[in-house]
């Protein structure tokens, strides 16, 4: 039986650390953002939204961020990142509640059908550049 | 001056899972994503698994590693084709991603294929946040790793459809409280089918089995598939 072997060397590197490749992306997008006509400015500023379930410790993804915007429009730029709680809404009494201990069950009725409105975003919401 | 960009940092991701998606769809596959930590038995629930339903299902499978075909070439003595796919022939990726999964289905006949399989790299993390396309995602945790696994990653027992409890032949012999960890299963996603299996003895398969059979019924919209 034939065996294909497959090599990923086309996939951005991981780098051991999950975080890596998110900050490459957050990096890309952000470059890719900037206005044409606006290309040499200095980006201060990285706005993301990090849900509470989201697999990225905010720590790691600085430490990965600071090390990929180096020599980049980005280099030197803070990134702020706004944590989004766990929200649920009841698919039994249709209340919603915030998921704030490790139980996934309605507050108001603690049924287990449950659809999570908010917790697990990783999004990019805007760059801020310096002025001038 | 502020810039908005408003998009999910996974998009692309997000994007060629969607295109994986309907690839499948088109071809009348069924895609089964098995995770777990390292060490937790996928392989041999895997080996055990195929094997039982060759007969009835054409499997085909994808696994993914950052090292070796130790895995692919276990699978491949099955009968099943088996695409293996390492993520860095130096360490890298800990997940596999869609654009991944695509181009290793180019090695894999996909109209003569029902169900594939794909054998995620051992990590209980990032797999979980990474969509490849899949109709159904499972998670495998082994009576030798903690009760307390699932509440330490409720992402990925969030996301899954079902979890496998592998290795319930070694209870005897442990200090292990089967009711703490289906509790914590429970707890973070309620209702979660659990399969109580033994890999190595081949105990526990028969819910397993049938559980993957009603799930490409109701995709495959038929039975049998051969």
């Amino acid at each position: 039986m034939k065996i294909w072997a497959v090599s990923d060397d086309f996939a951005p590197r991981c780098l051991k650390m999950h975080e890596m490749g998110i900050a490459m992306q957050i990096v890309e997008m952000s470059i890719a953002s900037i206005p044409e006509e606006m290309k040499n400015v200095q980006v201060e500023r990285v706005n993301l939204k990090v849900g509470k379930l989201a697999a990225v410790i905010p720590g790691s993804l600085r430490f990965c961020f600071d090390i990929v915007a180096k020599d980049t429009p980005l280099s030197g730029a803070k990134l702020h990142i706004e944590e989004i709680p766990v929200i649920v809404k009841c698919n039994e009494c249709n209340k919603e509640s915030v998921i704030k201990e490790l139980s996934f069950k309605c507050g108001a009725c603690s049924s287990g059908s449950i659809e999570i409105l908010s917790g697990r975003e990783l999004d990019i919401e805007s760059i801020e550049i310096a002025d001038g | 001056m502020e810039i908005k960009i408003v998009r999910k940092v996974l998009d692309v991701n997000e994007k060629m899972a969607q295109e994986n998606r309907e690839m499948f769809s088109e071809k009348g596959v069924f895609v089964l994503n098995v995770m777990s930590s390292p060490g937790s038995g996928k392989t041999t629930i895997l080996e055990k698994t195929i094997s039982s339903i060759m007969s009835e299902i054409n499997c085909a499978v994808i696994v993914g590693d950052i090292c070796t075909t130790n895995d692919a070439e276990r699978l491949a003595g099955t009968g099943a084709p088996v695409v293996q796919v390492n993520t860095d022939e130096f360490g890298g990726d800990c997940h596999l991603a869609a654009h991944v999964i695509e181009n290793a289905t180019r090695n894999i006949d996909l109209d003569s294929v029902h169900l594939l399989i794909v054998e995620n790299v051992g990590n209980l993390v990032c797999p979980a946040e990474f969509d490849i396309g899949e109709d159904a995602r499972v998670v495998v945790l082994s009576v030798t790793e903690g009760e307390d696994k699932p509440l330490k990653y409720p992402l990925m027992f969030r996301v899954c459809d079902a979890a496998l409890l592998n290795k319930t032949d070694l209870l005897p012999y442990l200090d292990y409280n089967r009711e703490s960890a289906i509790d914590n299963i429970l707890q973070i996603h309620p209702d979660m089918p659990i399969f109580e299996i033994s890999a190595t003895k081949s105990e526990g398969f028969g819910p397993w089995i049938d559980w993957i059979k009603n799930r490409l019924k109701e995709k495959l919209n038929r039975s049998p598939f051969k």
